[in-house]
């Protein structure tokens, strides 16, 4: 479903994503893990489309992003690590928002729509504007909206950021029910080893831009001769701290939660 | 076209459901109303130059047209990284489809404070020469409206930071109000400021704006029209390759 080869990205002086090569097949839970700023997020900018990358190919479905770029999108829905939804509109018009653009004809919409927010538990509160949500809500909805035009492929990433044991739990209970009702293929990122063990089928872990090690967590703990997968990542990505430099984005997140999160 | 129309359709909910913005975003241009106004009235009227209201009405409505417009271009800086312009970028929809319908929203959000500010003029004693004197007047609301929307949209796709964000509002917004002509008269100006105010653009859309709603022209029609065409049509241009251009 997903078939990534030797794929790199460099800025100006730095490569973020060195040579990553892996495969993601239809139905399977592919979870990314990794250090900040090993290079998850710039990985899954170039599988959406939104960053182009400097040499390597990307398949999706069949399709090269890169060439068909109309078709490709199709086929993935996406949930970034900070919030895309329009706050000051409902959840019910964000939905439909999305269905306008994924050229949903109108009565697939209403049914996608009704379906998708009783699925997450949001229907009864499709009314009020998003700003008014929780994080778990958001999130939720974030979901909801991506898997609406039933794409092949659903990307996450961080999806459980800030949110708390409750609203994390909840949000893979359903994540994994969609993943087997719908088929559909889901590529995630997380720090959180526990979700990681509990929803995801092949694992891969990323340090300094490149894939060191993929395989199901068995396969990794065994690899690395350790209890646990955090001690499989610990003993693959060393104990050492990342202290990269915060970007003009890392700036413009800590203006938005002065803010009170996201406008 | 139906996406162009969600977009467009997006911007003025959000403008017509936030009534404590658009109050703050009269609120600037009321006051310098009535302080510059009514204050410099009587000096004006001794220097023979008639009624300052009438003459600085039109400026302030250029100056509050400019700046709703050119930063609903400018939000996008802020919306492709926390906003739902992201969600969009990745969607099978043309960039240039979502760039349009967010311009001639934002352009449409500036023509309604237009009509506002329009309204908040003559309470302070304004008055247009004839009823279709708005009519035309307009004409220039919605130029000064779509171009600065676009201008807004360069910049909102080129920049990086909210540093940045800061200093194009200090340093290109409010220069270009204060170099506009919308609170002087154009002519017997120094030199160099003289050359500054005719690459302004906005110095055309306040100039046409007077000269249709009070009868004073610096330039005439034809030529403030056709030039604030012409810049309009490049900043759209340009906006559109700028924003088709935006990696996140």
């Amino acid at each position: 479903m997903i078939r990534v080869n030797d794929l790199t990205k460099t800025f100006k002086d730095f490569t973020a994503v060195k040579g990553v090569s892996f495969h993601v097949a239809p139905g399977e839970i592919f979870a990314f893990l990794g250090p900040n700023g090993a290079g998850k997020t710039t990985t899954i900018k170039m599988l959406t489309t939104i960053l182009r990358p400097t040499s390597g190919t990307v398949e999706l479905d069949g399709l090269n992003p890169a060439k068909d770029k109309m078709a490709a999108r199709k086929k993935f829905g996406i949930v970034f690590q900070d919030s895309s939804l329009d706050v000051e509109q409902s959840a019910y018009e964000n939905m439909e928002m999305h269905g306008v653009l994924y050229h949903m004809p109108k009565k697939e919409r209403v049914q996608r729509i009704e379906l998708m927010l009783n699925t997450f538990e949001l229907w009864d509160r499709r009314k009020e504007y998003v700003k008014k949500f929780s994080g778990g809500m958001k999130r939720r909805l974030e979901i909801a909206r991506g898997l609406m035009h039933s794409p092949k492929i659903l990307f996450l990433d961080e999806p459980t950021l800030g949110l708390d044991p409750q609203s994390r739990n909840q949000l893979w209970t359903h994540v994994k029910q969609l993943n087997e009702i719908e088929n559909t293929t889901i590529f995630l990122t997380t720090h959180y080893m526990d979700e990681v063990e509990r929803v995801a089928h092949r694992i891969g872990i990323m340090d300094h831009g490149g894939l060191i090690a993929q395989g199901t967590a068995a396969e990794l703990k065994e690899q690395t001769n350790t209890a646990s997968l955090e001690d499989a990542f610990l003993a693959l990505t060393g104990s050492s701290l990342r202290d990269e430099e915060s970007s003009s984005t890392d700036q413009l997140r800590e203006y938005a939660q002065m803010q009170g999160s996201g406008k | 076209m139906i996406v162009i129309y969600m977009l467009w359709l997006r911007e003025l909910k959000r403008f017509l459901r936030s009534p404590v913005q658009l109050v703050g975003s009269l609120a600037q241009p009321a006051f310098f109303l009535v302080a510059l106004g009514f204050g410099f009235n009587p000096v004006f009227e001794q220097a023979g130059r008639g009624n300052y209201m009438q003459f600085m009405a039109p400026g302030m409505i250029g100056m509050t047209v400019l700046i709703s417009a050119a930063f609903s271009g400018v939000a996008v800086l802020w919306d492709r990284q926390f906003g739902s312009l992201k969600e969009t970028l990745v969607a099978p929809v043309p960039r240039i489809y979502i760039m349009l319908g967010r311009t001639l929203g934002g352009a449409t959000v500036g023509v309604l404070q237009g009509v506002l500010i329009l309204l908040l003029c003559m309470v302070t004693g304004f008055r247009p020469q004839h009823w279709y004197a708005v009519v035309l007047g307009f004409g220039f609301v919605g130029m000064i409206s779509i171009t600065f929307a676009a201008l807004g949209m360069v910049i909102g796709s080129t920049l990086k930071d909210m540093q940045s964000f800061n200093v194009v509002a200090n340093f290109m917004v409010m220069p270009m109000v204060f170099l506009s002509g919308a609170f002087y008269p154009l002519d017997h100006l120094p030199l160099a400021l003289s050359l500054i105010t005719r690459i302004n653009p906005l110095s055309y859309g306040v100039d046409g704006l007077r000269g249709t709603l009070v009868g004073q022209w610096h330039f005439n029609y034809v030529q403030d029209m056709g030039l604030l065409g012409c810049v309009g049509v490049l900043f759209l241009i340009v906006g559109a390759y700028c924003f088709s251009k935006i990696e996140i």
